[in-house]
């Protein structure tokens, strides 16, 4: 890749956006997204990652991109798994060793429902008074 | 076929012992009764962090989060909320927040308001510069080389009011007007990324999942101060951090954003890694630089400042990785909005390594200000097992020890300086009723005596000293007089010792004498520890009434110092045992005593 100027660089930036926001990035419409950060590789976020492309590749699922991520804050419940489809909530759940990651497209993925006591979610906004205001 | 609805119920121990599973059931019995059993799922999640207001239920997608839910509750939440679309105020956190809960914008913005320095981590690929750049990235950069000058950006960040991460607090604008107003000529851009803590993470957590934030601000830096040099000082403990820096490097390289002529500019910036070999005393500023410079890592006097003379005699600016990560959100934010959060004195947020005994341990983010309760207890989903929490220290191994009266303090530079902490780093360790405080302080001195590099006296023999006089308290054999020497040096350290380690070293010793007398105390006079962690003090015998013989003590007795008949009272021989308590934990019929 070339050096960019300033212009080149404004739209790499709105490119990439307008991919991020679709979060679509060549016809994929999910998105799995493994935390690997030290504490996540340590707990075994690596077995993880791979078994749930193993998974995907088995049951020919080519809709869902998975990426690696660094570490989200939840280092208790390491190694953690967001997963992102259109037609269902965001969620991240925890602890998730390849058993689990493979759970994940079963269940989450293909059969559309989360599954049960791998959550790990955060409390709402309205617990911790707001900055700024 | 997908559910319209999730209804997330609290499975984290405190929740389900609190009629959580109770409520578990009806909430599905209510799902069941209603014919939603297709378009609502149950689940059970993991602690929600929130347990003192537990059992926790919180509905997808609205993100509409109930406390204290009963399981009689659980029709009204179906009925009203999944059928009717209506939030139940009654159950709310703040009841008087409905509208704000219904809409999940709301929660957009909660999340982002607080993540600045962690704002990509674990929502970008670290090793991918386009989602870097999709996020804004070196949109400040940008907006630095081609709309302001370098004295406006040293204006913006002083007047945001941001202060050192890296322990001391100093000002950042104000160091980098030190660095600026030198004569023209080399100057250097240095990142301390050597986080020495034990049990602090934030910098090696933010290098791995957001490199590029780290190169944008050191660049950026560089251009407000007139170096052209950069340098990142890292541990070889952090492979990962380091290999996601040095492929983030070599593509800000390829893009231009790195190297000659930046995006087209007259300015040119480059930066190079060093690697540290992990030596606490290597994040002391002066003692960093010599170890770049490749002499040995000692500390050295101050004045002259390393904003006046730093690397090779050169001004140098150095700025901790936490410190760094907040730059390009203040240039793009502005600094009024970055003042805002915060209190009088420290803006902005505070990222936290949460260890201990602690349930959700972690890294977190919170705007300065929030208190310690909020922290250990609503963020950090309180303390493990359900244990009472005697205290935490801030500040890592050179913190001072906070007790529970000053749980609701907030928490900024100036107030945890006095109550006799520190803010430190981040490294943030809570400590529970099986601690002791003596034998914790004792830890901390150890790591600190160990680390000393020896230069000065007042460090290298006080801490010795210190450490001494601990191990005797712990070990039975103080007196009272030890506490006035511990006192004693303690003021020597801190006041004489030449750089910042030496200076802080005694934290820990002051901060427990001035709120844990009383342990010391009873560790001196009567010989006891109350949390059982003092060997010497302890004694384990059996009580020959609640004793059944079951032969399970005699059996994990490592030096065979129990005897006993099946079903007859066993008995410990005092002289034999060497007091390793796996009776006392074997025991199922409490016969063990431990005193
Ligand atoms: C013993 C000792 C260890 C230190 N370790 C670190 C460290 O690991 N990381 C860091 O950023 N600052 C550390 N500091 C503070 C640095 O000397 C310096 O103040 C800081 O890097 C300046 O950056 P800031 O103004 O952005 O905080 C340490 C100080 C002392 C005395
Ligand atoms: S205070 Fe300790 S670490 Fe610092 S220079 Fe003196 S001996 Fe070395
Ligand atoms: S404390 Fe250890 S050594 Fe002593 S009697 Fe019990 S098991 Fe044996
Ligand atoms: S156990 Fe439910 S919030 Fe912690």
């Amino acid at each position: 890749m070339a050096k960019l100027t300033l212009d080149d660089l404004r739209k790499l930036r709105e490119e990439k956006q307008k991919l991020l926001e679709k979060r679509d990035p060549s016809n994929k419409d999910a998105q799995i997204i493994v935390g690997m950060g030290t504490c996540g590789i340590a707990a075994g976020a690596k077995d993880t990652f791979n078994a749930i492309i193993d998974e995907l590749d088995a049951r020919g699922i080519t809709h869902v991109l998975v990426r690696q991520t660094g570490c989200m804050g939840s280092c208790h419940s390491e190694p953690t798994v967001e997963v992102v489809t259109p037609d269902m909530p965001s969620v991240i759940y925890g602890k998730v060793d390849s058993g689990t990651g493979k759970r994940i497209v079963d269940e989450h993925i293909v059969n559309k429902h989360m599954i049960d006591n791998h959550i790990c979610d955060k409390p709402s906004m309205d617990i911790v008074s707001e900055p700024g205001k | 076929m997908a559910y319209k609805q999730y209804i997330l119920v609290c499975g984290g121990t405190a929740c389900e012992s609190n009629q959580g599973i109770a409520l578990f059931a009806a909430l599905k019995k209510a799902v069941e009764e209603n014919g939603l059993v297709n378009d609502v799922q149950v689940v059970r999640t993991g602690c929600l962090g929130f347990c003192e207001k537990g059992p926790i239920v919180k509905i997808l997608p609205q993100d509409t989060f109930y406390v204290e839910v009963k399981p009689e509750d659980a029709e009204v939440i179906v009925k009203e909320h999944l059928v009717k679309g209506r939030v139940v105020s009654r159950l709310l956190y703040d009841k008087n927040q409905s509208k704000r809960n219904v809409g999940i914008e709301g929660i957009d913005f909660y999340q982002k308001q607080f993540r600045i320095v962690l704002r990509n981590c674990g929502v970008i690929d670290p090793d991918k510069i386009d989602e870097y750049i999709a996020r804004d990235g070196y949109k400040a950069l940008e907006k630095a080389l081609f709309e302001m000058k370098p004295r406006d950006v040293i204006d913006e960040i002083s007047k945001s009011g941001l202060r050192g991460r890296g322990g001391a607090g100093f000002p950042t604008g104000k160091k980098w007007e030190f660095a600026a107003v030198q004569p023209a000529g080399q100057k250097y851009m240095v990142c301390n990324a050597d986080e020495g803590d034990p049990g602090a993470y934030m910098d090696r957590s933010t290098l791995e999942g957001d490199p590029h934030s780290i190169l944008e601000a050191m660049t950026i830096a560089g251009y407000a101060i007139g170096a052209d040099t950069g340098f990142i000082y890292i541990r070889a403990e952090y492979p990962l951090a380091i290999q996601r820096l040095e492929t983030a490097i070599k593509q800000a390289r390829e893009y231009g954003l790195l190297g000659k002529n930046i995006l087209g500019s007259d300015f040119s910036f480059d930066i190079e890694i060093r690697l540290g070999a992990g030596a606490f005393v290597c994040g002391e500023e002066t003692a960093l630089l010599a170890s770049i410079e490749g002499n040995r890592g000692m500390p050295s006097p101050r004045p002259p400042f390393p904003a006046v003379k730093g690397l090779w005699g050169r001004p140098t600016v150095i700025n901790n990785v936490e410190t760094l990560a907040n730059i390009p959100v203040i240039l793009l934010k502005g600094n009024l909005w970055f003042s805002k959060i915060g209190t009088a004195s420290s803006k902005g947020t505070k990222v936290f390594a949460l260890t201990g005994k602690i349930n959700n341990s972690g890294l977190i983010e919170v705007p300065m200000g929030t208190t310690l309760r909020e922290i250990i207890f609503d963020i950090g989903g309180g303390i493990r097992d359900g244990k009472a929490f005697k205290a935490a220290q801030t500040g890592g191994p050179s913190g001072g020890m906070i007790p529970p009266q000053f749980l609701d303090t907030p928490i900024d530079y100036e107030n945890l300086s006095k109550i006799g902490s520190i803010m430190g780093s981040g490294g943030l360790i809570v400590m529970d009723e099986d601690d002791c405080i003596p034998d914790v302080t004792k830890f901390y001195l150890d790591f600190t005596v160990d680390e000393s590099c020896g230069k000065c006296a007042p460090c290298r023999i006080g801490g010795r000293k210190l450490l001494n006089y601990l191990a005797r308290i712990c070990n039975g054999e103080g007196a009272l007089e030890d506490i006035d020497q511990m006192l004693a040096i303690s003021e020597a350290m801190s006041r004489a010792s030449l750089c910042g380690l030496g200076q802080t070293a005694s934290n820990p010793v002051q901060s427990s004498l001035r709120y844990f007398m009383d342990e010391y105390k009873e560790h001196i006079v009567d010989k006891k520890c109350r949390a059982g962690k003092c060997k010497n003090l302890l004694s384990y015998n059996i009580n020959t009434e609640k004793c059944v013989g079951c032969t399970a003590c005699a059996r994990v007795c490592p030096v065979n110092a129990i005897a006993g008949e099946r079903k007859q009272p066993h008995v410990i021989d005092a002289a034999k045992c060497i007091k390793c308590g796996q009776c006392f934990e074997v025991c199922k019929f409490n016969a063990v005593n431990r005193s």
